[in-house]
Order: C-alpha cells, then sequence, then structure tokens
C-alpha cells in the first residue's frame, strides 16, 4: 500500500497522525494475517507427517496430537510392502516411467509448435491459434467417455499408451505458454543466424531452446506435477495391479469397511508427496513465474 | 479468409509456412484425433442406444437427452454442481483476492509466503484428499477438535448430506495458488499514477480499492472467475476419494454422475449425452471469456 504517500490526517491518535506509526500499523495487520494462514495451509502436511509416524493406537487418541509422543519409523516400510497385493514399487516406476515420458513428449511437440505460432509466418496461423485458444481451458474430463471408446478400439485399455501417446501430439496450455515467451526473444538475434545461413531447425535448437530454458523448466515443473498427480486417466485405463500408477495403488489403501490402517496409508502418502515437494521448492521461481505470465492455472 | 490461399506467394514464404504446418502437424493431429473426433463421435453416439458394444446400435434420436432429463439425480447432480460452482468462484475468489492483496504488500518474506500457500495447490491429489477424510473426521479430526477449544460443536462435515459441499468448498481454498498469483500479478499491473492521483483527490485505502484496484482488476478477476469455474467441474478427485458422491447423492456432480453411468452403470449413451452438454457448457465459458475478457494475458515474462 502507498501508505507513506497519503496525505497526512490532524485528527486521531498519534500513531495515526504520524507516517512512521501508520506503516509499522500496516506491517502488523499484513503478518497477523500471513503467518496464521501460512499456519492453516501447512496443517495438512503436518496432520499427514504425524499420522504417518504414530502407532496405531495414537492415531485415534482424542485429542489428536500434531507431534507424535514416539516417531515410529517403521511405519514407512511397512506401508511400503506391507499391503498385500500393491506393490508401491511397481507403481513408483509406472508413474515414473508415464511421467518422465510425458514430460519430454510435451517438451517435443509443444517448443514445435510454439516456435510456429511465434516465429513464423503461414496463412491460416491466426485460425489455428484460435484453435489453440479456443482449447486451452478445455478439461480432459469433458473428453473422457469418447476418448475411452477411442482408445478401447484401438485396443489400448489396460496398457500405458491411453497415458503415453497423447502427450507426444502437444498440450494448447504449454504451447501458448512457450509462444508466449518466444515473442520475447529479440528478432534481430533470428536475422543474424538467417544471415549466416541457419534454417529454423539451427534457429530453434540453437537460439530459441538455449535461450528460453526458464521457459522450459516452468513446463517441465508444470507437466512433472500433473502428471505424477493425475488419478482419473489412469484410474480408467488401466485394470491389471502391475500397471497401476501410485496414485491409484494409494486409494487402494482405503479399507473397504472403514478400518484404514490410516498410519500405514498416511507413511505411504507422504513419501508420494516428496518428489512433488521437492520439485516445487527447488523450481518454484520458474513456476510462480509462469503461471504469472499466462494467467494459466497450473 | 480462404482466398488468402489462392494468392500467389514467393518460394521463400511457401517454404517458411511449410515449415509452419510441419511443426504444428503434431499437435494438429492430436486435435484431430484425441479431441474433434471424439467429441463428434460422442454426438452421434449420444442419439444411439450404446450400452456396452458399438455394434448393432440403433438411432433412437433424442430418447438419451429425455432419459436424462427425466432422471431426478441428473438434476441433483446439476444443482450439486451449481452449488459447489457459485461456492468456488465467490469465496475462491475472495480468498485467492486476499491472499493476493497480502503478497502485495511490502514486508519482508513475501516470497516464502507465496511459497507456502502455493504448497497445497501443487500437493493436490490422492494423498491429500485421503488427510482431509481424516481432517474432517467429525469425532478425531483434527477440525472439530480446534472448533471444540473455541467451544463450537462441530458439524459432521462430509458425512452429512447438508456439510458436504461446504465441506469440499472450504477444502478447494487450499487450492486458489493459480488464482491468487494471477490475481497478484494483475495487481502489480495496476498502474501507480492512478493510486496517485486518487490519493490527490484524497481518498482513503477502500476508495482506492474500490475505486482504482477493482475496475483495473476486472478483466483478471473475469479470468479467475472462469478458470475457477472451469476447476469445479474437475473435482473428481476428491469426490472419488472422499465421499463418492454421498451421503445418498448430495455430492454427486456432473463429473460423478458421468462416471457413474460410464463406467458403473454402462449407460454410455446417456454417459455420451451428459458428457455432450459438459462439453457445450465450458465451451460456452471459454467463448464468454473470450468475447468479453479480451485483456486477460500478462506478457511480462
Amino acid at each position: 500500500m502507498e501508505k507513506q504517500k497519503a496525505p497526512q490526517r490532524n485528527d486521531g491518535p498519534a500513531w495515526r497522525r504520524s507516517i512512521k506509526g501508520r506503516r509499522v500499523i500496516s506491517i502488523i495487520i499484513t503478518f497477523a494475517l500471513l503467518i496464521p494462514i501460512g499456519i492453516v495451509f501447512i496443517l495438512p502436511f503436518i496432520v499427514m507427517v504425524s499420522t504417518a509416524l504414530k502407532p496405531l493406537n495414537q492415531v485415534f487418541a482424542f485429542p489428536p496430537r500434531l507431534i507424535p509422543e514416539t516417531f515410529q519409523w517403521q511405519n514407512f516400510p511397512d506401508g511400503w510392502y506391507g499391503y498385500g497385493y500393491v506393490d508401491f514399487t511397481t507403481c513408483t516406476w509406472n508413474s515414473l516411467k508415464i511421467t518422465v515420458n510425458n514430460i519430454i513428449g510435451n517438451l517435443v511437440s509443444c517448443t514445435l509448435a510454439a516456435y510456429a505460432f511465434a516465429r513464423l509466418k503461414a496463412r491460416g496461423k491466426n485460425f489455428f491459434f484460435a484453435l489453440v485458444l479456443a482449447t486451452m481451458l478445455l478439461p480432459i474430463e469433458a473428453l473422457v467417455v469418447p476418448q475411452y471408446v477411442l482408445f478401447n478400439r484401438l485396443g489400448w485399455l489396460n496398457t500405458h499408451l491411453p497415458l503415453m501417446v497423447p502427450p507426444w501430439f502437444g498440450w494448447p496450455f504449454f504451447i501458448f505458454l512457450l509462444r508466449q515467451f518466444f515473442l520475447t526473444i529479440p528478432e534481430e538475434l533470428v536475422d543474424a543466424a538467417k544471415i549466416d545461413g541457419a534454417g529454423h531447425a539451427r534457429i530453434l535448437m540453437q537460439i530459441f531452446i538455449p535461450l528460453s530454458k526458464p521457459a522450459l523448466a516452468t513446463l517441465a515443473i508444470f507437466a512433472f506435477i500433473g502428471n505424477w498427480n493425475n488419478f482419473f486417466g489412469p484410474l480408467l485405463y488401466l485394470r491389471e495391479p502391475s500397471i497401476q500408477t501410485l496414485p491409484v495403488c494409494l486409494v487402494q489403501y482405503q479399507g473397504a469397511y472403514g478400518n484404514t490402517d490410516w498410519h500405514l496409508m498416511m507413511a505411504v502418502a507422504t513419501i508420494t508427496v516428496i518428489p512433488v515437494l521437492l520439485i516445487f521448492i527447488f523450481g518454484q521461481r520458474y513456476f510462480v513465474e509462469g503461471i504469472a505470465t499466462t494467467g494459466v492455472k497450473g | 479468409m480462404f482466398r488468402r490461399f489462392l494468392r500467389p506467394i514467393s518460394p521463400s514464404a511457401r517454404r517458411e509456412e511449410r515449415i509452419f504446418y510441419l511443426f504444428i502437424l503434431p499437435w494438429v493431429i492430436g486435435l484431430v484425433v484425441f479431441n474433434a473426433g471424439p467429441v463428434l463421435g460422442m454426438l452421434g453416439l449420444s442419439f444411439t442406444d450404446w450400452r456396452i458394444s458399438l455394434d448393432n446400435l440403433s438411432f433412437i434420436g433424442l430418447e438419451n437427452y429425455a432419459k436424462l432429463f427425466d432422471d431426478p439425480v441428473f438434476w441433483v447432480s446439476v444443482g450439486n454442481t451449481l452449488y459447489i460452482v457459485v461456492g468456488r468462484v465467490v469465496f475462491g475468489t475472495a480468498f485467492a483476492l486476499l491472499l493476493a492483496i497480502l503478497l502485495n504488500q511490502k514486508v519482508p518474506g513475501i516470497p516464502f509466503f507465496r511459497a507456502v500457500y502455493y504448497l497445497p495447490t501443487v500437493t493436490a491429489g490422492v494423498a491429500v484428499a485421503l488427510v482431509w477424510i481424516w481432517i474432517f473426521n467429525p469425532r478425531l479430526g483434527i477440525l472439530n477438535y480446534f472448533l471444540k477449544q473455541i467451544g463450537i460443536q462441530g458439524p459432521p462435515w462430509i458425512y452429512s448430506s447438508t456439510w458436504v459441499k461446504p465441506s469440499l468448498i472450504l477444502m478447494s481454498l487450499f487450492q486458489v495458488g493459480p488464482n491468487m498469483i494471477i490475481l497478484l500479478a494483475g495487481l502489480q499491473g495496476v498502474p501507480k499514477e492512478l493510486y496517485e492521483s486518487a490519493e490527490i483527490d484524497g481518498a482513503g485505502n477502500w476508495a482506492k480499492f474500490r475505486n482504482v484496484t477493482l475496475p483495473m482488476l476486472s478483466p483478471v478477476l473475469f479470468f479467475v472467475i472462469i478458470i475457477s469455474v472451469v476447476g469445479s467441474f474437475q473435482n473428481f478427485t476428491e469426490i472419488r476419494v472422499m465421499t463418492q458422491g454421498g451421503p445418498g447423492e448430495s455430492s454427486n456432480v456432473l463429473i460423478w454422475y458421468l462416471w457413474e453411468n460410464s463406467f458403473v452403470f454402462l449407460q454410455l449413451g446417456v454417459a455420451a449425452a451428459v458428457a455432450w452438454i459438459m462439453f457445450v457448457i465450458l465451451m460456452a465459458l471459454t467463448g464468454l471469456q473470450f468475447r468479453l475478457g479480451r485483456r486477460w494475458v500478462f506478457y511480462e515474462v
């Protein structure tokens, strides 16, 4: 707030009359809101980790304790290996394989399209770009029934193909995001390269990609989080336990009759969240910039 | 527009055009094969008696739509979706705006708080939905424990048909990260001179917010509202993990109704009709966004 520049008032108590006093009050109010909201936002994680560290009898203790009396680290291996027909190691590999494939697929296909939309002249370009914008907000959920039919026809059900093939065919969000970034690369660099006889493939590889590392990192982070957390697709297309991904494996921990081993389930839940947390913490700068740049939901 | 294709162009321009189409080809193929084709197929199938197999389909006209509109559960799910959409738009946008204003203050530690507020958004998924079941537990959960500390007898949250929707809206407030960042960028884009001239006119904080911030922010707010509405259609994970549409049908939203009809009841013709209705609503929202909210993109990197 621009409180310093506000006209001085001649009424009210001393702190209201002085510019410094009002600034201090505004800082106090800001922190009085920032800190409690921050604590509330962290609370679900604290509940998750603390439940993961409790023995079962303490999970159901009342009043609930945020810091367990004893730390039962054994919950982590017990949760990971202890649930009869769910093999979390295999699920993790499946999740990792799909996620890495999809990041690479998205990066390749979206870079090409974004370069075309940002830097190439062609008749019909506006029409196709309008299509990018039109499909940008469309959630996959609206298309799930017909896509299911398509993948069924192709014989792809119960394989990873319905999850791993479409990312190689672009994603409107990412095309738009990268195009916005590519537009900021100075024209003179491209002209200079053209004079040196570089074709578009070389300009893309040697100028655009090296200069766009922050944007590509943003995109990779978005793609990682989206694919790692994806629940709808795997639930729909994968039946065999041996090809399941982590979120679907995790949800099987819920006991059918309410007798869930909460401490073990939370231990595994904690493990599945760790990669996302690490990516978020290390990529935070890119992440926030990326959203602000495009106004696109991550 | 197509007349331009008939006009002669130079060979180098033609080559550039070919490269353009080559580069966008993967996306165009994806659009046709994975989006446009299925959407049109879905429209067609919504007029058939499709149940499991695609063989021996017969055309039944608008019967699926009639069946849909006759199904009281469909209207319940429309009502529930609307309830959640309105709740998320009103509370979610107001809360995101509050957070954005807080993060726009000149105090130390803002990047830290920004990260903390964004965190629940990136971790949204099955793991966190499971934690929320536990948080919402009426007897042993932490939420009702805190309420008890301040003398409030907490409601049964997701276990009651009156409280399940407010519970889901409350939970969604933890995922306002993107809206918060978009609004923050919007706030930072308001020209400083406007505040200065308002101050010269003697405007207080509220008057500045009301007469400068809100009007300047309106395109961004509009965009945030649209993506909140679209996002409200995508809450499948929470519904599947936490409530399965219950208790009763009280959290049966359109996406759950679609899921049950397609993959539980195998009423695929009906499901295709629901999907088509959802698709039309979402495309209409996108269209509205482009018609009314021209200035919704931030070009600063």
